[in-house]
């Protein structure tokens, strides 16, 4: 199996762990969850240095999900990754759980508790400044939301970003267009989206968010500018892989019904069938 | 013993941002992760010498309160020890989101300095005003909160702070205060309040700038043949409940001092204590619940009766009453 196929099919796995996981605790950011699989499976499993063995290993690269709540994904991939049991998947959401409804940063690999909005890209520049003044070389990779777009502080960092030329510094926006009252654009538009971030002093590249090969693509050839930090507009679909809650937005934290759950699984497996 | 100075000496005209800026400079030259992290603030936080002379040690983010806490926790979950300075009613109100989550909660050493805190930017008004942030910091899980007496007890907590490796929120003023110590030449620690006068009529609870209040107006009370005891509770979280209690114990009556809101600072961080395990007579000074006067910090404070004259009012009619 070459990288490609293996990425995709690890994707998929991911996807079937993350649903279970949510209908089985009756909880959980559904949409997102999904719309981020393939992005946060190509950070994991090809891009990024770590080491589940040593998860505070002083040159690994940094991940911090501003989006904090599609966790289901992140705790899943950290699971099969080794960072932790894949039993302690079973207590999502439960309680006294470490795996709560957001990073923890008690949870060996995750760097911060995240979960409020707009904080993630401020967190990432600290991180990759410090990277800059220890002249070390991991990078730092940073995942938010589109509706998180309207929080103040993401353009607070944009602008620091810039001003120190953070180029060990990737940020990538999972841009499913929806958030939980409707379009991003209907809510609060965004667009011209790319124009912004180019404008604030940032390299921008646009990508299938969906489209493993082309995530591998760009994030293998980042940076693309030596002293700019790179955006990633990751046009993704919000509940991808499962036909029944793609592009619906009642599944930002909707709980698959037994049959729905049941449905979805049979479709990823046939996904997988194909991927074999 | 301390060496408090129980007759105020004056004419200090060293601020405790100046006293903060030369230690962190002297500290920072040997150690390169002690970094200052500001928001066009190092004018009013006396750290513009710091960074000409490191210039590689401070991190300027502009006006972006939010941006400079969050930065900050990511310095420091990268191994760097940074002190943000930054006037305390921003820091403690537009960044306090980022205080709880990304510093107490993720639990990353950013030393947190609220600089011109109070009722410094007297005539300004409640925007300037810092007379919440006791309040709100004191009620993060995770984040202890401080406040120096004068410019030797600011260099020795700030010494204590850079071995410290938890999150701290810490408030200062902007003008020189009188020295309420003869030196640094005592022993400070995290969570131990000082008493810098013994006495077992009454005791009057201080933290920051109204230490000095606090020892004037227990040598005042001296004249009126009233023996009283004056804590210096320089650490508001970790309180330091035995001192309290003792002093509830050995002297059935306290009066609270503070810079703050009469509403949820040290006053009541010592009520709290007594209530519920020795009910005395506590009386709370502070300020009211209304946009503070306009008006220098002296001016402000004898208004509202922080002032040697009213704690000495109120401590004779609390021991007469006994």
């Amino acid at each position: 199996m070459n990288k490609i196929e293996f990425l995709k099919r690890k994707a998929t796995e991911i996807r079937m762990e993350l649903l279970t996981m949510i209908y089985e605790a009756g909880t959980g950011h559904t949409g997102g969850s999904l719309s981020n699989t393939d992005i946060l499976t190509v950070l994991y499993y090809h891009i990024m240095n770590a080491d589940p063995n040593n998860p505070k290993w002083e040159d690994r690269d940094r991940y911090v999900q501003s989006k904090g709540h599609a966790v289901e994904s992140y705790w899943a991939i950290l699971a099969d990754k080794g960072f932790f049991p894949k039993e302690e998947l079973k207590t999502f959401s439960q309680f006294n759980t470490r795996l709560i409804g957001h990073p923890n940063n008690k949870v060996p690999g995750v760097e911060m508790n995240t979960g409020a909005l707009g904080h993630g890209l401020p967190i990432s520049v600290g991180m990759a400044l410090a990277a800059k003044m220890d002249g070390k070389s991991y990078r730092v990779y940073t995942l938010m939301g589109d509706g998180e777009q309207a929080e103040g502080s993401v353009w607070e960092g944009a602008m620091a970003a810039a001003h120190y030329k953070l180029d060990n510094l990737v940020a990538i926006i999972d841009r499913n267009g929806l958030q939980i009252t409707g379009t991003t654009e209907d809510v609060m538009s965004l667009e011209p989206f790319g124009a912004k971030w180019s404008a604030f002093g940032w390299e921008v590249v646009e990508v299938d968010g969906n489209d493993i090969e082309q995530l591998v693509t760009v994030l293998e050839n980042t940076p693309n500018v030596a002293g700019k930090p790179t955006l990633i507009v990751a046009n993704t679909v919000k509940g991808k892989g499962i036909s029944f809650a793609e592009n619906v937005a009642k599944w930002h934290h909707h709980v698959p019904s037994k049959e729905e759950y049941q449905l979805a699984m049979e479709e990823l497996s046939k996904q997988l069938e194909v991927q074999q | 013993m301390t060496n408090a100075m129980l007759k105020s000496a004056k004419g200090n005209k060293i601020a405790n941002r100046q006293a903060i800026s030369e230690v962190l400079l002297e500290l920072a030259k040997e150690n390169k992760d002690i970094l200052v992290v500001t928001s066009d603030s190092r004018g009013s936080a006396s750290l513009v010498e710091f960074g000409k002379q490191l210039p590689s040690q401070i991190v300027e983010v502009g006006i972006a309160e939010q941006n400079l806490v969050g930065v900050a926790s990511g310095l420091a979950a990268s191994g760097k020890k940074p002190f943000v300075a930054s006037p305390a009613c921003f820091l403690s109100m537009r960044s306090i989101e980022q205080i709880k989550v990304d510093v107490a909660y993720s639990n990353t050493n950013v030393k947190l300095i609220g600089i011109s805190g109070g009722v410094s930017y007297g005539a300004l008004g409640m925007s300037h005003h810092s007379l919440q942030d006791l309040a709100v910091t004191r009620a993060i899980p995770g984040l202890d909160v401080m406040m120096p007496a004068d410019r030797h007890e600011a260099k020795k907590m700030i010494e204590a702070l850079v071995e410290y490796d938890r999150p701290v929120y810490l408030r200062i003023g902007r003008n020189p205060v009188e020295d309420s110590y003869a030196s640094e030449n005592y022993e400070f620690h995290i969570g131990k309040a000082v008493t810098m006068k013994e006495g077992t009529d009454i005791t009057i609870i201080a933290s920051g700038e109204t230490v000095r209040i606090a020892l004037d107006s227990a040598v005042a009370l001296q004249q009126e043949g009233i023996d009283c005891r004056v804590i210096n509770m320089h650490t508001i979280k970790p309180l330091d409940k035995e001192s309290i209690l003792k002093a509830a114990e050995e002297t059935g009556r306290i009066i609270t001092i503070e810079e703050h809101s009469i509403y949820g600072g040290l006053g009541s961080a010592v009520a709290e204590v007594v209530s519920q395990s020795n009910p005395v007579p506590v009386r709370i000074l502070g300020l009211p619940d209304e946009p503070a006067i306009a008006g220098k910090t002296a001016e402000v404070f004898e208004y509202y009766g922080l002032s040697i004259d009213n704690v000495r009012k109120i401590a004779i009619q609390m021991v007469g009453g006994r």
